[in-house]
């Protein structure tokens, strides 16, 4: 018999759904339901964390990855700016601090300015205790990771922008603030988000610094309630924190990049 | 910094035995040209043949490899003149409009006023929409760059340089990325400024502008002045083979 390709197509798309739907009942029907549900999603261990999953763990990651963030782009601002210098050693600090610092792993960063800095000049200390040294470690990595992405946003801005705001008697500085900037930023929305989501993440690190209860952030909290607990709730819980911060960031760059889309 | 005076006597731009490469390219090869107050000076001829890098000398968007530029009597290829101050006297509307993206109609035409001028906000916006109404745009004001036509793009972008007062303005092949129904409107904008007795030079294929509007023309090719005159002289009879030969081809 001989089928056609339109008939033949929609006999393969049925088959797939089939197999589809049968893996899924195998699933369901192998589960052990009742231990997924007190692994998992145990209502008494969620009890016992609620409310200091938010207001303290939730918190403290919001506060060091904002904290990381800020510094980050600020030095990925000036690195970018420096890359872009006419003046050659500007440009090559620039590069070997971004090679540097996009090539180490974030937690060999955190254990420098932790225990290595009190090593190497006894008696001092980065400021602001954990926060400070937070700020600073995640600052340097994200900064040398934004530093490429402003760069190219900056690079990306035709150059017309910047003859007509100099034509109009703007100064170089005075131009890159109010017009090539500006622009610039709009561009590279999506992958300075991307950075944030990375970002939010790599805070996580903060947890080798050690803690108090009250400067601990969900990675730790989860980690901590789960040797309490004996259950993996508590990861579930800090795995929703999580999306809770990424999924409405991602949200937010969607409705801007629809707005910029506008107004260019 | 030295802050020369500017010379009401002198012409408005002055060019003496300007040369500029490009590495090796040499793109202008020795120009003098001289545009007196309220001249309106068209500047024609085959793509390549340095008009617009003559144009961009003057308000130094070039920077000139030897000779001079004087406007309004001050040295502007002095290393000590300060060239922003230079510039905002000097408008400049491009081929490709070079509006502000992400300033809306209104804020593109108050921002250098704002920043360079040191003006308050009211006079700023008082200045911006007298100029829209001057290009017929003043109901744009608050539109984006981006909702307008190219025609209309382009009057934003007169006004904005119109904005900054300035002494003289220069035009670089600004109806050249236009479509045909287009260049109307804009060439009526530039026909009013020079009426109104604007210095003008003004980069272009417009031969019709040109020879109605214009009180010099200039045919460049290869990097000099070939032909200079009066515009309805050298179109009509041109002196030289190679004015003959560009306007055979354009005319």
């Amino acid at each position: 018999m001989a089928m056609s390709p339109r008939k033949r197509a929609r006999l393969s798309r049925g088959i797939q759904y089939v197999v589809l739907v049968v893996l899924v009942l195998v699933a369901i029907a192998l589960m052990d339901w009742g231990r997924i549900q007190e692994q998992f999603f145990n209502l008494d261990s969620a009890r016992t964390m609620w409310p200091d999953v938010i207001l303290i763990a939730l918190k403290n990651t919001i506060i060091y990855t904002a904290c990381g963030f800020g510094f980050g782009l600020l030095l990925g601002l000036v690195l970018a700016l420096m890359r872009l210098s006419s003046v050659g050693p500007y440009r090559w600090l620039s590069t070997g601090f971004i090679e540097f610092f996009r090539g180490v792993p974030a937690l060999v960063v955190f254990i420098a300015l932790d225990i290595g800095i009190s090593l190497a000049f006894p008696g001092y200390a980065v400021p602001g205790d954990k926060l400070g040294i937070a700020t600073l470690a995640l600052g340097l990595v994200g900064g040398a990771y934004m530093a490429e992405t402003i760069r190219a946003g900056i690079q990306a801005v035709p150059k017309g922008q910047m003859e007509a705001a100099r034509s109009l008697g703007m100064s170089h500085t005075r131009a890159m603030i109010s017009i090539v900037i500006p622009q610039a930023f709009r561009i590279i929305l999506p992958p300075l988000t991307n950075e944030l989501i990375l970002l939010t993440k790599d805070s996580s690190l903060v947890y080798v610094l050690g803690y108090t209860s009250a400067q601990v952030e969900l990675t730790a909290f989860g980690r901590e309630t789960l040797n309490q607990e004996r259950n993996l709730t508590p990861l579930v819980a800090i795995a929703l924190c999580y999306l809770l911060i990424t999924i409405p960031l991602s949200i937010v760059v969607r409705r801007m990049e629809a707005r910029s889309g506008r107004a260019r | 910094m030295t802050a020369p005076k500017v010379d009401p006597e002198a012409p408005a731009i002055e060019i003496r035995d300007l040369h500029k490469a490009f590495g090796d390219n040499e793109v202008l090869s020795g120009i003098d040209l001289e545009v007196g107050q309220g001249d309106v000076v068209c500047v024609i001829g085959p793509s390549g043949s340095g008009k617009s890098t003559l144009l961009r000398c003057v308000n130094l968007l070039e920077e000139p490899s030897s000779g001079d530029v004087f406007v309004e009597g001050i040295q502007v290829t002095d290393p000590d003149v300060d060239v922003d101050a230079v510039r905002s006297r000097i408008g400049m509307v491009f081929q490709q409009f070079n509006l502000f993206p992400h300033l809306s109609v209104l804020r593109n035409l108050t921002i250098a006023q704002q920043r360079v001028k040191k003006r308050d906000k009211s006079e700023c916006e008082g200045i911006a929409r007298a100029n829209l109404d001057k290009v017929g745009l003043s109901d744009k004001a608050d539109a984006y760059p981006a909702h307008l036509s190219g025609g209309q793009q382009q009057r934003v972008a007169i006004a904005r340089a119109l904005s900054m007062e300035p002494d003289m303005m220069l035009f670089d092949e600004v109806t050249s990325a236009l479509d045909p129904e287009l260049v109307g409107d804009v060439l009526a904008v530039m026909k009013q400024l020079a009426n109104e007795g604007m210095t003008m030079m003004v980069v272009t294929h417009e031969m019709g502008f040109a020879r109605e509007v214009g009180d010099d023309l200039v045919f460049m090719d290869g990097g000099v002045i070939v032909e200079q005159g009066n515009p309805r002289d050298v179109l009509g009879d041109p002196q030289h083979e190679r004015t003959k030969a560009f306007l055979s081809k354009v005319l």
